[in-house]
């Protein structure tokens, strides 16, 4: 296993610059996503690790080894593709050695090599089919396989699981994050799935236009984006994102929210120092939808939570929670609440707005305000 | 950089593998620019010289296209190719699509059939050529046959009258090539997604008005390439003519290609021959570019 | 009522379906007539031809129009049939088709699984000489054959054809390797299989169908050519088609019908059977040569 480094590495294709300036670095061990929505560069990236895309200018390291040089089969790594990439010609056992025969390991080790890695992902009774007599799942095993097989310094994943159907990528998924801790292997797994990136990665890096937005461990990055497309792109329903002023109210920071009924304001709990130079200016104000909840429980008292009774448009029930959907200061708010407490669309009902963790963002550079 | 700390240099057998692929493709590549463009710019200076038996290389101006169009054999070569052009092209897309759109109404035996409408494309041009002629022999064949039915007064004599003898090149050549436009529409008329044709069913069109106004509308790639390569196969003609008339009576039945190969090669003409070959070039460019063109932009603009 | 109805609908549609089938059956009389026309000639006598007619059937039976044309039909002033020929075409045919197939196996996997820059640009320039009409490389490639000194021989025709063949052959490989993924070459480069090995182990084991149908179709057009065949070759040289067509035409003695068309189908066997054997495969080159040339 080994560490990877990516320096000023950029990409540019005739006159479009598909990577800027890129810097990346990992441990040894370490699983490490690259997301964004298509056309963002991360496969790209990927390619450039890989080998078979030759960067413009800048570096890649893999193990403190500069590989720049190298071709794709002297870098000691393996990918896994988004089709699989297997052999339609040859058997599952074939496709898994096909790698150590082209690096001359002998035939017994291989033999050996092949039945353990198909112990680990239970395909023994596969070995001697073709790949088209095999589902997408265990297409999917057989792949894994033959990048187990060659036992690399780094495994490459290209959005192994996005032909899967749903269930199925979640057991897949499941099962990447099990061999990861079993392997001890560092990874690097390209996907446009925020659940994905937030249930596998140990670091991720999210990616637009060629860029790196930020990169971080997921919770980090979760709780902390640096701009809003990191905002928006990360989490399921997406952060609300509502277009605030910023005013002082008896020495507190607050932000002033309008609705069809009225304006309230909900004072800002924290953030002083970043927010003291916006008073009397707009703001985004960014606030998941876990952190509007239900009022009216009687836990408000004394908590940082405020309750505001609002006019429900939209329900949407998906089992464990309920979303609400509301209108405030034109935007829709999404709220998250317990099934139980949801009303019913086109009524009113309480709301309790968490501001703890709310995030602000500059609306021109639309980078998070920070303290000076 | 910091690249300057690791080794810049590739080792041998990578740089030969990366340059492998142009490698590969460069023999071909050197064919085509000295066997096509070179050959075609070779022609074209010959075009322009008074080259006759043998080739000269001095430039004369226009020359032999001022003494091509004062040609009337030329002439009639020219007029020739738009009567059977057209005439080909017509009637293989008219037989085609007919045979097409029959073989599309889920029937027997499809497979079989459209076997028999398809093989002539397996017989060169010769061969129909030779079978055509004795078929249209003027006094055993077609017209032989049709007097012993008892229409005693039935004349088919195309093949030695000046005046027709264009019109049998037609006929055997739409014989050869329509079963191949059948292929084609059959093609394109399976790759019809068939819930158009239940929505249109669904609206209470009629079988025909389905066909008319919304799957043969929707033939229109498969009409172009279609056309593109009857008009391809009308120009270069030379093997049918060849085989069922010579060219002849006289040269009623020439066409530009065996117009160019009677005085590039049989007349010593050499300059006229390259006049010629450069206007079939011109021909061809002229209907397929155009054609191509549209088709391409059509497709960018969705 | 409900009867009625039934009667009604049924009635138009089983005349419709009569009239398709018989216009379908019509249809392949007309293309199954000359081949008729053909056969039966070629084993009657002259004097049957001369008093019957076209569609009539032998009275019986002769090989003999057919072993003239196979060993003693005359062919301009060679007397010998067309046995010479017939071996001329085989001995320039199979060696320019393997040729030119093997070539264009290579091109379309440079042009999908090795594309560099520009390599669009002359996949674009290649697929131009699809298109030229062959009268206008005729001179030059008539003088260049004279300076190589394969003028009027069988290398001679298999250059020509293996060199006007690579645009169709490259495009076949392409277009079929177009829809191989990608990923399958960069996997095996991650294997550690290079530009060779890849063909060979991973490339070319896809590939059956795609030879199939190059194979055949490259053996139909350079089969069935006539225009190299009489302008780059002379005498005993020359392929069946020139042959068959100097046979046909030859204007001294007596007009043998029942030779020509024997010599007529001689020169359409190989192609014939290839359709017969492998039919599938001949529509689909038809069909994939044109979609994209």
């Amino acid at each position: 296993m080994a560490s990877l480094e990516v320096r000023n590495v950029r990409r540019v294709f005739g006159s479009t610059e598909v990577l800027k300036d890129i810097n990346l670095s990992i441990d040894s061990g370490d699983f490490l996503i690259l997301v964004g929505p298509s056309g963002c560069g991360k496969s790209t990236l990927l390619n450039i690790i890989a080998g078979l895309d030759t960067p413009t200018s800048g570096d890649v390291l893999i193990g403190d080894q500069v590989v720049n040089h190298l071709s794709p089969k002297d870098r000691d790594i393996a990918m896994v593709f988004q089709s699989y990439a297997l052999y339609p010609t040859m058997s599952v056992r074939k496709n898994i050695s096909f790698g150590l025969e082209m690096r001359g390991v002998p035939k017994e080790e291989r033999a050996k090599t092949v039945n353990r890695v198909a112990k680990i992902l239970q395909i023994e009774h596969l070995l001697d089919r073709k790949p088209s007599q095999l589902s997408g799942g265990q297409r999917q095993r057989v792949a894994m396989g033959r990048a187990i097989a060659r036992d690399p310094a780094l495994f490459l994943f290209d959005e192994p699981l996005s032909n899967l159907d749903a269930k199925l990528r979640v057991e897949m998924r499941m099962e990447i994050k099990l061999l990861h801790e079993r392997l001890k292997a560092t990874i690097v797994y390209v996907t446009h799935d925020q659940i994905e990136a937030m249930t596998l990665g140990s670091r991720i890096a999210v990616m637009h236009g060629g860029e790196i937005r930020q990169f971080g461990p997921p919770q980090e990055i979760y709780d902390e984006p640096a701009d809003l497309f990191v905002a928006g792109f990360i989490g399921s329903p997406s952060m609300n994102f509502i277009r605030t002023e910023v005013v002082e109210r008896g020495g507190d920071i607050a932000v002033q929210l309008k609705t069809a009924s009225g304006a309230f304001a909900l004072s800002v709990p924290g953030q002083q120092a970043a927010l003291r130079p916006w008073i009397g200016k707009s703001v985004i104000l960014g606030l998941r939808p876990e952190q509007i909840s239900a009022g009216g429980n009687g836990q408000t008292a004394g908590s940082k939570v405020q309750e505001q009774r609002l006019t429900i448009d939209l329900v949407e029930p998906t089992g464990p929670d309920t979303l609400l959907f509301t209108q405030i200061s034109d935007a829709t708010v999404c709220a998250r609440v317990r099934p139980e407490h949801a009303c019913r669309a086109g009524e009113t009902m309480a709301l309790a707005f968490d501001l703890s963790k709310a995030v602000f963002f500059d609306p021109q550079s639309e980078k998070r305000l920070r303290a000076p | 950089m910091s690249s300057a700390a690791s080794p810049a240099f590739k080792r041998l057998g990578d740089v030969v593998e990366q340059a492998l692929p142009k490698l590969v493709l460069g023999p071909t590549l050197l064919a085509s620019l000295v066997f096509v463009y070179g050959f075609i710019l070779w022609t074209g200076w010959l075009s322009f010289t008074e080259s006759r038996m043998l080739p000269r290389y001095e430039l004369a101006g226009l020359v032999q296209y001022i003494s091509l169009f004062q040609n009337d054999r030329w002439w009639v070569a020219l007029t020739n190719l738009a009567v059977f052009g057209s005439l080909f092209i017509l009637v293989c897309l008219a037989v085609g699509l007919l045979m097409a759109v029959l073989l599309d109404q889920r029937i027997r035996a499809e497979g079989a059939l459209r076997s028999i409408y398809l093989y002539p494309m397996a017989l060169s041009f010769i061969v129909t050529g030779t079978a055509w002629k004795w078929i249209l022999n003027p006094s055993l064949g077609l017209e032989r046959l049709v007097q012993q039915m008892g229409f005693t007064d039935f004349t088919f004599d195309w093949l030695v009258n000046p005046d027709m003898s264009i019109y049998t090149v037609v006929i055997a050549g739409a014989w050869q090539s329509s079963g191949f436009v059948m292929a084609l529409f059959l093609a394109g008329l399976r790759g019809i997604d068939e819930s158009i044709i239940k929505a249109a069913q669904v609206d209470g069109a009629s079988m025909p008005r389905i066909y008319l106004s919304i799957v043969i509308p929707s033939l229109r790639p498969v009409f172009l390439s279609a056309i593109i390569i009857l008009a391809h196969i009308a120009i270069k003609s030379f093997d049918l003519v060849m085989a069922l008339t010579g060219g002849g009576p006289g040269f009623s039945s020439d066409l530009p290609a065996t117009f160019m190969y009677a005085f590039g090669f049989t007349r010593n003409q050499i300059g006229l021959g390259a006049a010629s070959a450069m206007m079939m070039l011109f021909t061809v460019a002229a209907v397929v570019v155009p054609l191509m063109y549209s088709e391409l932009r059509r497709q960018r603009h969705g | 009522m409900a009867e009625h109805a039934e009667v009604r609908t049924a009635g138009p549609r089983l005349l419709g379906r009569a009239v398709i089938y018989a216009l379908l059956i019509l249809l392949a009389m007309y293309y199954l007539a000359p081949l008729f026309v053909m056969v039966s000639t070629s084993v009657k006598t002259l004097d049957e031809i001369r008093a019957g007619n076209l569609i009539a059937l032998p009275a019986e039976i002769t090989l003999s129009a057919w072993a003239k044309a196979w060993s003693s039909a005359c062919t301009g002033v060679d007397c010998s049939g067309l046995r010479g020929n017939f071996w001329n075409s085989v001995s320039f045919v199979v060696p320019a088709v393997l040729i030119s197939t093997l070539i264009g196996a290579f091109n379309g996997y440079v042009l999908t699984m090795w594309r560099f820059r520009g390599s669009d640009l002359l996949f674009t320039l290649l697929m131009i000489g699809c298109f030229i009409p062959f009268q206008v490389v005729l001179l030059p490639m008539a003088q260049t054959l004279g300076w190589l000194g394969i003028a009027n021989s069988t290398t001679g025709l298999v250059f020509v054809h293996v060199v006007y063949g690579l645009a169709f052959t490259t495009l076949f490989f392409r277009n079929f390797y177009v829809s191989v993924p990608q990923e399958m070459t960069k996997a095996a480069r991650i294997d550690g299989a290079g530009f060779f090995r890849i063909f060979w182990r991973i490339i070319l084991p896809l590939s059956p169908p795609i030879i199939t149908v190059t194979v055949i179709w490259q053996f139909t057009q350079i089969w069935n050519d006539f225009l190299f065949g009489v302008v780059f070759s002379s005498g005993e040289r020359q392929p069946i088609t020139v042959a068959l067509n100097n046979l046909v035409n030859t204007s001294t003695g007596v007009k043998e019908y029942n030779v020509d068309m024997a010599a007529a189908i001689i020169a359409a066997l190989p192609t014939l059977l290839v359709y017969v054997v492998a039919g599938k495969y001949f529509v689909r080159g038809l069909t994939a040569g044109s979609v994209k040339g």
